[in-house]
């Protein structure tokens, strides 16, 4: 569904994401593993087209959306959770989730989809009038999330949604990526919770300095001493 | 063996940006009047725009206000170089020590320098803790009061009427003597470790205020050097066109140095000479369109403001297409005056060897 | 000094502050989602004036007709100042753009000059605008009284749209997270046009106010009101609609009630004073009265 062909980007004159190599397939859920700065953020961003691919291209779904603005690739049904939420915090929880609804042009689905969505985080409900900036960083993530359901995503993107959360917090997150993945979601999740990842995805790559190291199904991959030492904490 | 480029030749250097400027310099002074004052003009902008690069372009804070401190210059410089008996009349409320006073003109460029430095401690204490635009907004402001100041201190300033009578002591050659001094000056400072500290600043403070650099005081310090320089060059201007009012040192002029900065290209010393090149001239260029000319017998009327239309337009395309500035961050050219082997260069056999391998790779890259 | 003289200053005060309002608004959307000082939106306000003097002048259009095309003429202006100008420099920072808006002002100044000379020019409304009513006990225009209801109007009005409207709800995205909003599928630029648009067409209609009140106009008149309305906006808390509605209020109050109360010899600095209320506010609240910190804009 989506294929990332030899992949370049740079940021003024480092180059973040070198040649790099990707595909997911439908239905699939993909992790993107790595450590801070090994690229992986630079590479969902370059997929969302909010930074300009330097070499190489991305398709989804036959079309090359390589050159295309950010707004447009929404269009696509690819669609980004970014790091560190982002939601808008002066604007109302219910303003956010119609937000995720911005190029939606039906209103019964719009109507579902935000049914789906309260009825996905209980919480949002509640407080859908109050801003954004009010909640806790896990409710943020959940709003975050549920904003971008509301968009209708073929391809659902997450940038690191444990981060900053508590433990708890972690594992409702993972348990609501679980259930949009039973329901047949295409997810590709970048985390440094590689654990969680793994335990979560069914194939994944491990990132470092801009490359890809190693790639494979998560369920051998947990398993493979190189990741254990790396990212899992030896004994684990 | 590769040959160096022609550009980094020292005899290269020095005959195409020393010797070369030196004779045009002369020769348009020896033309007559319009020259030398086009000349002068020239050179008075090189020393503001530079001055206005070391706090724009060498520490990242963006001011708008340096005619303010050409006034302070000016009107100072003025003080001190009219006669007693022009300022009994004209200036019937300075104090009488002042009015007694008369001293030649590079003295009272260095008060004037001084005086501007002090207005600029004055406001920096409160401004320069503004971050970005707020700054630029709070230095144009700093414009409106210093103009309010000059226009309604009459028995001072003779209010919006200005002074006349300056004694025309701006001479082509003092000015660029006085130039080439604050050039060097400001060249030094940018290479010493306090002008890397002020880089280190501009391209991240965070980073730079934990390496120890003190942000505050490097701040109004070079705010104040910079003004230092804007005083002087106010100075010399007002004692080139021997008539100074508040109304010269307004908006436009604060905009004209913003615009030769950044089209010289603000982190660099050396643009402020090409932008000043561009800005003094190319107007004068234009001119003719300005009182209507005949075009293949076509009558063009007079378009007043045509050349400010295409300077402005000029300015928006080199922003557009070449944003850091004609000459970007480069000291090509104060590189080549300041350094001794520029010319030591003649001596020496092994320079004209290299400028004979430069000019024949030169020649040869043009053929394949 | 009598109680009335005070009153009437206090209202002249209002009356200019609304202007400024006005024209703070635009500043302050803009400002909102580019970061950018559009220097030329003093100059949007002459053009607007020009339009408007030519078509009474020239075609005797009736004053309803004469604001709507001038309305939608500077509407124009603003929206291609936009494309040509600031667009192409979206990824420059922020100088590059301040310097841009200053280049855009300086060639329309010139351009009215060459189209429409210097000079400065009578430019008179009907009769009926300056009756003076007693509102009590205080003498207003009609000017006036129209002055502060459109205020009013021009508030609700955005409120409305800015609240409820989907392009509204999209414009507050984008002054807060350019990046997020564009993952929503929203198109800055659509959005960036349309603040221009609004900002111009709000310029327009201070023009008219502005120079229905000094009856004469010129090229440079926009400029200096222009950054008085920046300070206003500035001062109010920029990015904040109520905030460049009231910072246009205190700095029009504070202007006239200095130019009327103080002796003669200090009012000539009434321009001077306007910036030195500007320093004082960012002094205090860095961040205007009304406003809100940056956050984790950078």
């Amino acid at each position: 569904m989506l294929q990332i062909q030899n992949l370049i980007v740079r940021y003024g004159g480092i180059t973040a994401v070198d040649d790099i190599t990707m595909n997911i397939k439908e239905h699939e859920t993909v992790a993107l593993i790595g450590a801070n700065g090994a690229g992986k953020t630079t590479t969902l961003h370059a997929v969302s087209g909010l930074l300009k691919a330097a070499g190489g291209s991305i398709t989804f779904d036959g079309t090359d959306i390589t050159k295309k603005p950010a707004e447009q690739i929404v269009e696509h049904g690819v669609i980004q959770v970014p790091e560190g939420r982002q939601v808008f915090a002066k604007l109302t929880i219910e303003e956010n989730l119609r937000l995720g609804a911005y190029l939606q042009k039906d209103k019964a689905k719009i109507k579902e989809n935000y049914d789906k969505a309260m009825a996905l985080f209980p919480i949002l409900k509640e407080r859908r009038k109050q801003a954004a900036g009010t909640l806790s960083g896990g409710e943020q993530q959940m709003l975050a999330i549920g904003r971008a359901l509301m968009g209708n995503p073929r391809l659902l993107l997450l940038d690191e949604p444990s981060m900053g959360l508590s433990p708890l917090m972690t594992q409702q997150v993972f348990d609501v990526l679980a259930e949009l993945k039973a329901g047949g979601m295409t997810i590709l999740l970048v985390e440094q919770n590689a654990y969680e990842a793994l335990t979560i995805s069914d194939r994944a790559y491990i990132m470092e300095s801009g490359n890809i190291t190693l790639e494979g199904r998560s369920s051998e991959l947990i398993d493979d001493p190189r990741v254990k030492d790396a990212y899992l904490g030896g004994d684990l | 063996m590769e040959s160096k480029r022609l550009r980094d030749c020292s005899l290269f250097r020095l005959a195409v940006f020393v010797v070369l400027p030196v004779l045009i310099v002369v020769a348009m002074c020896g033309r007559g009047n319009y020259y030398s004052a086009m000349v002068c003009t020239f050179a008075i902008n090189v020393l503001l725009a530079a001055s206005l690069n070391l706090v724009n372009g060498f520490s990242g804070m963006f001011s708008m206000g340096h005619a303010a401190f050409m006034a302070v210059g000016a009107y100072i410089s003025a003080f001190l170089t009219l006669s007693p008996t022009q300022k009994a009349s004209m200036l019937p409320g300075l104090p009488q020590w002042l009015t007694n006073i008369q001293i030649p003109l590079l003295p009272a460029l260095l008060v004037a320098g001084i005086a501007a430095a002090f207005v600029a401690v004055l406001i920096g204490i409160p401004v320069l803790r503004f971050k970005g635009h707020y700054l630029s907004v709070a230095t144009l402001g700093l414009i409106v009061i210093v103009r309010a100041v000059l226009d309604n201190s009459d028995s001072v300033t003779n209010g919006p009427r200005g002074i006349t009578g300056l004694p025309n002591l701006a001479t082509p050659t003092l000015i660029f003597a006085v130039l080439m001094v604050s050039l060097f000056i400001m060249y030094r400072l940018i290479r010493s470790s306090y002008g890397r500290g002020l880089i280190a600043m501009r391209d991240d403070d965070v980073a730079a205020q934990s390496l120890g650099i003190n942000l505050t005081s490097k701040k109004i310090s070079i705010f104040c050097i910079s003004a230092f320089f804007a005083g002087v060059a106010g100075a010399m201007w007002g004692h080139n066109q021997t008539v100074i009012s508040g109304q010269f040192f307004y908006f436009n002029m604060s905009f004209k140095v913003v615009q030769i900065s950044i089209i010289g290209g603000m982190a660099s010393l050396s643009g402020a000479a090409v932008g000043a090149l561009f800005m003094t001239f190319v107007p004068e260029l234009l001119a003719p369109l300005e009182s209507g000319f005949n075009l293949f017998g076509m009558a063009i009327p007079s378009l007043y403001g045509i050349s400010n239309i295409i300077m402005a337009v000029f300015l928006i395309l080199v922003i557009i297409f070449r944003r850091q500035g004609l000459l970007g961050s480069s000291e090509l050219l104060l590189e080549s005056w300041f350094s001794g082997s520029t010319y030591t260069s003649l001596f020496k056999k092994s320079e004209y060897q290299e400028l004979a391998a430069a000019i024949r790779g030169k020649f040869n890259r043009k053929q394949t | 000094m009598s109680a009335s003289y005070f009153i009437s200053q206090l209202v002249n005060g209002l009356r200019l502050g609304s202007v400024y309002a006005i024209v703070a608004v635009g500043y302050s959307i803009v400002y909102g989602i580019l970061r950018l000082i559009n220097f030329a939106h003093g100059d949007i306000m002459t053009i607007g004036v020009y339009v408007m003097l030519m078509l009474m002048t020239t075609i005797g259009m009736p004053l309803w007709a004469v604001v709507i095309v001038s309305v939608v003429v500077s509407v124009f202006a603003g929206v291609l100042i936009e494309r040509l100008a600031y667009r192409p420099l979206r990824s420059a920072n922020e100088e590059a753009t301040l310097i841009s808006s200053l280049a855009v002002s300086t060639l329309l100044q010139n351009l009215l000059q060459m189209i429409f000379s210097p000079q400065k020019r009578a430019f008179h409304l009907p009769e009926f605008f300056s009756v003076r009513h007693d509102i009590f006990g205080i003498q207003l225009s009609t000017m006036n009284i129209m002055t502060f209801v459109a205020v009013a109007v021009i508030v609700i009005a955005l409120t409305f749209v800015v609240q409820k409207t989907k392009i509204g709800t999209a414009m507050r995205a984008c002054s807060e997270n350019l990046d997020a909003a564009r993952l929503m599928g929203i198109n800055p630029n659509k959005v960036i046009v349309f603040a221009f648009a609004v900002g111009s067409g709000l310029a327009a209609l201070a023009g008219l106010m502005l120079a229905g009140e000094y009856k004469t106009i010129d090229p440079l008149m926009g400029f200096v009101p222009g950054l008085k309305a920046f300070c206003a906006a500035v001062v109010g808390g920029i990015g904040s609609l109520y905030g460049a509605v009231l910072g246009g209020l205190v700095i029009g109050v504070a202007e006239m009630l200095f130019a009327g109360l103080m002796p003669t010899s200090v009012t000539a600095y009434r321009d001077a004073f306007v910036f030195v209320v500007l320093i004082l506010v960012l002094l205090v609240r860095p961040n205007g009265l009304l406003g809100q910190s940056e956050g984790g804009r950078s």
